[in-house]
């Protein structure tokens, strides 16, 4: 149970919440032509006579679509329906050629399936209602013609997912931490790129307040929301906002919102009595969906390795700290980034260890995603490598990690370039310590008399005439030896 | 000789393969007829050079030993066909001008089997109707007077009344139809002719203008059931663009024609019986059923108990289907388009349907729009598709029983124009025979039985199980043997 409450003049409201996630589903074809879905084409370039709707066009649905969403329904431990149907939703609008939208609303072809996500206040199930399958709509262009608005059909007929929650979200941090999980999911599947900056992942929030353990209240729809962060902010703008008009005396009407990320406020696009009529009836173009177990199978046995289960099996097999573990597999990315790590010979901890910190680090500089890093897995293992047999120490190995991500030069042919391969030689380092020692008498003496923390000034004294290169193992048993 | 125009299908086809003349002779025939029968308005575009361009491929393919099914043989194509190149308009004003980048299917079909185009056939506005009277480029007249001496303008039935017309006329040897609740067996019935809808799925619907796509099937028509057979073969066809096609070999219907009934069961659903249907429908009923036993056939009594929900059914589901079919016809992309001064985006949907629809057609996206509408779709919708299982379940029964049934293909002889437009609910009643066939997707022909007393065409129909169009051609063949039928019109236009 989330703590997460709104301070009214009444008291204290909980938020509830539900999220209906439109993802583009990952495919080079649209779902019912076999028109291109590549993003950012000049407009209406990537539009068959199918999704212009010329007269006497039919629909064929796309395999790879369906294939992707009973994936994602598996990926979530849904019930896959082996029979379901496609509707058509009636509207008129003109970024709808057809004058309907082929969607799923009586039988969808995934139900009822459920995933785990995690907050301060810990783990916690949400419930997923549904996921059906839809075409995308077109875009409207008013900024081309003084008095005129043009129509971009390129996105007419995409395939999307609708991913519905139940109303099992009760913080912005849930409600976040939901669609964080989701989109995990969805890369790890690859039947979505998660790209929200791109729309290929957009969520309408559904929000109510109650007093904590009443029956639900009346919920508004906000649309369209294209970021966590917006979605966090809807919900916190919403229920504040609903709680401010029921104590006022006011009642919460059902209606779409819209959200306003300038101002970071939802505002009314339309109530339930002017709601559309939708007409929704059984698309007669296209028959029933009807999936056989084969098909189901094929789909499961085609899923990898997904994030809760990988998560437990770094912790448990390979031993790596559950926060490592956390952020490894929270996306597809950087989890494969770190499988090839493994793969290049790496140490699971020390790798962990160096990707969560040194190379995350690297890339927050420089602004980069992982599938952009100037430094490949081999080159981190072997840079890795060379720490764990001893050529290079900690700090050395930043060193040359710097000119890695400068250079994008192998680590060894920095280290013989630069020098900068550390040194175990006890007779150098010996003779510097016996200088070191000579100079600093006074310091030697309040060593042994006591004053013990004095010993990393040694280490500093002798690391800095080595320039840095000397074992700092080797240093350590040396002084030891020459200050006893 | 005997004119070229008289033949038939595989008669000029036969006589083509045979050198008796070529096909340059035979479209140039057919497209002068063409022209010289405007009256009728069986035409909204005539494409003589269509036909002569593939009536010219079809002479040098001959001369190279290499003729195709339909080398030699001119159409005439049904306006709700998509045809590239040439204006297609489902004989409305909203398409009025539209030239469609694509071949339907069923048109490529036909071409690639040598045929030619004579032009684009008038029809019923969107194939709602059954007279032709909603056709936004006139109606079409039929060929046929009354014997009384009256000179009334007789309906060439519908939707596809302009193939029936032209058919009977003798300016096309044959055409498509298509047939949603009977578009194609009422006008053959109406004009004399032969028509055909085959099972639902045999035909693609791809590129045919949509009425209502769970029962829209294209069909042939011609002057005979062997005409008919040699054009559906040539029609038909899986067709992986439509999703509702029937992934099944084409047969050879025409050669296995065979107008001997022995061992076939013939059943006579009682219900069709209706009240205040004329004595001589009746009278060639039982003519019919008399035919059917001397070629060999068994009678036997059927009963569909849900006939009578058929037609109600009928007006609630294609009206659904054809709302939201219709949508796309928004004055957006192409077609008509009526933007008054100063409007915006709702005003010029509702300016370009208001000019674009005719009557019917408004009427009838209004019956769907409601019966999908949140709180009658239960209680319309939902309830019309019960009983579309249950009429399919009728046929599934009676086929325990019988091969085929033998019915009246309409309930009248052809009516005068404008007599029952004025009445949409009678003329709903001219499809009493053939909606329910329709609504279970089951292949239909109407053949030419006798005349009544008025001197006019009346029409049987035999319906089949699924998938058997051979056994409704070979019935439709036995009583084509023994009817006779050699009426026609004579030439008034």
């Amino acid at each position: 149970m989330s703590d997460y409450r709104i301070h009214g003049a009444t008291g204290e409201w909980e938020v509830v919440i539900g999220l209906e996630v439109h993802a583009q589903i990952t495919s080079n074809a649209k779902l019912f032509s076999g028109a291109s879905t590549a993003f950012g084409s000049e407009p209406n370039t990537n539009v068959s006579l199918i999704d212009a709707a010329m007269p006497g066009m039919l629909p064929v649905p796309n395999g790879e679509c369906v294939k992707q969403a009973v994936r994602t329904g598996l990926a979530i431990d849904a019930q896959i329906h082996r029979w379901s149907r496609f509707d058509r939703k009636n509207y008129f609008y003109a970024d709808l050629p057809q004058g309907y939208q082929i969607s799923q609303l009586y039988h969808p072809i995934v139900g009822e399936g459920s995933l785990t996500v995690e907050t301060d206040e810990g783990e916690k199930i949400i419930g997923v209602e549904r996921i059906h399958i839809e075409q995308d709509a077109g875009k409207l262009m008013h900024d081309q013609h003084p008095t005129m608005s043009y129509v971009d059909l390129n996105r007419c007929g995409v395939a999307l997912m609708e991913i519905v929650s139940k109303p099992d979200m009760r913080s912005p941090a849930e409600a976040g931490a939901y669609v964080k999980k989701l989109r995990a999911i969805l890369r790890y599947v690859g039947s979505c790129d998660g790209n929200m900056e791109q729309g290929s992942m957009r969520a309408d929030v559904n929000v109510s307040v109650r007093k904590p353990g009443d029956e639900f209240g009346t919920r508004t729809e906000t649309k369209n929301v294209n970021s966590v962060r917006f979605i966090q902010q809807v919900v916190e703008y919403e229920a504040r906002r609903q709680v401010d008009v029921i104590e006022e005396g006011g009642t919460i009407v059902q209606e779409t919102r819209l959200f306003d990320p300038d101002k970071g406020v939802t505002r009314s696009m339309r109530s339930k009595e002017d709601a559309h009529d939708y007409r929704y009836f059984p698309d007669p173009d296209l028959l029933p969906l009807v999936l056989t177990e084969d098909f189901v199978q094929v789909c499961k046995a085609s899923l990898p390795e997904l994030p809760d289960a990988k998560r437990a099996r770094y912790v448990d097999v390979l031993g790596i700290p559950p926060y490592n573990a956390d952020v490894i597999t929270s996306d597809v990315e950087t989890a494969r980034w770190y499988e090839a790590l493994l793969a290049a010979g790496s140490e699971p901890k020390a790798g962990a260890n160096w990707l969560t910190s040194e190379l995350f680090g690297a890339l927050n500089r420089l602004g980069k995603d992982i599938g952009e890093s100037p430094v490949s897995p081999a080159q981190a293992a072997a840079l890795l490598g060379l720490v764990a047999d001893g050529t290079l120490s900690g700090s050395l190995a930043k060193q040359v990690f710097e000119v890695m991500l400068e250079t994008g030069d192998d680590p060894a042919k920095i280290v013989e370039e630069k020098g900068l391969k550390q040194t175990s030689d006890t007779g150098a380092i010996e003779a510097v310590i016996t200088d070191i020692l000579a100079a600093n008498a006074d310091k030697v003496e309040q060593y042994r008399g006591g004053k013990e923390a004095l010993f990393g000034f040694f280490v500093g004294q002798t690391m800095k005439a080595m320039a840095g290169k000397a074992n700092p193992k080797v240093v350590n048993d040396l002084l030891k030896k020459a200050l006893a | 000789m005997a004119l070229l125009t008289d033949l038939g299908i595989a008669a000029l086809r036969d006589g083509f393969r045979a050198g008796d003349f070529s096909a340059r002779e035979v479209a140039d025939a057919f497209n002068a007829a063409v022209a010289g029968a405007k009256a009728l308005n069986a035409f909204i575009v005539e494409t003589p050079d269509h036909a002569i361009a593939a009536a010219e491929q079809a002479d040098r393919d001959r001369s190279e030993g290499n003729v195709r099914a339909l080398s030699g043989v001119p159409i005439g194509m049904k306006d709700l066909f998509c045809t590239k190149g040439v204006q297609t308009t489902a004989a409305s004003h909203i398409l009025e001008g539209f030239v469609p980048e694509y071949e339907s299917t069923v048109s490529a079909r036909l071409w690639a089997a040598g045929a030619g185009m004579l032009g684009k056939l008038n029809m019923d506005q969107f194939a709602m109707g059954s007279s032709n009277e909603t056709s936004a480029f006139g109606n079409v007249i039929s060929p046929w007077r009354r014997s009384d001496g009256g000179n009334a303008p007789l309906a060439p039935g519908g939707s596809s009344g302009g193939s029936s017309s032209a058919i009977a006329a003798r300016i096309v040897p044959g055409a498509t139809g298509t047939d949603t609740g009977g578009s194609i067996r009422q006008p053959a019935a109406f004009t004399g002719i032969s028509g055909i809808k085959p099972t639902y799925g045999r035909c693609s619907r791809w590129g045919v203008v949509a009425f209502a796509s769970s029962l829209d099937q294209a069909g042939a028509m011609a002057h005979d059931v062997r005409d008919c057979a040699i054009l559906l073969e040539a029609m038909a066809g899986f067709d992986p663009e439509d999703s509702t096609s029937l992934d099944l070999p084409v047969p050879n219907w025409e050669a296995a024609l065979s107008g001997d009934l022995k061992g076939k069961k013939i059943g006579i659903p009682k219900e069709y019986r209706v009240d205040g249907m004329p004595a001589e429908i009746d009278a060639l009923w039982e003519q019919g059923i008399a035919w059917v036993k001397d070629a060999g056939a068994e009678v036997v009594e059927v009963s569909l108990p849900h006939t009578r929900y058929a037609l109600p059914a009928y007006y609630i589901i294609a009206p659904a289907e054809a709302s939201s079919n219709l949508a796309r016809y928004d004055g957006v992309r192409y077609g008509l388009r009526d933007l008054p001064d100063g409007a915006g985006l709702q005003d010029m949907y509702a300016a370009t349907r208001a000019a674009g629809f005719g009557a019917e057609v408004k009427r009838r996206i209004m019956i769907g729009t409601y019966v999908l509408s949140a709180g009658f779709y239960d209680a319309y919708y939902t309830q019309a598709q019960k009983v579309r299982t249950l009429i399919a379940r009728d046929f599934d029964a009676a086929w325990e029983l019988c091969d085929l049934l033998l019915t009246p293909t309409a309930p009248s002889a052809a009516f005068a124009l404008g007599e029952k437009s004025a009445d949409p609910l009678a003329m709903y009643l001219n499809d009493v025979f053939t909606v329910p066939s329709s609504l279970a997707g089951l292949p239909a022909m109407s053949v030419p039985a006798g005349l009544d007393g008025a001197g006019l065409p009346l029409g049987l129909q035999v319906i089949g199980r699924a998938l058997d169009e051979q056994g409704v051609l070979n019935a439709g063949l036995a009583l084509e043997q023994r009817a006779g039928f050699t009426a026609r019109p004579e030439a008034w236009w």
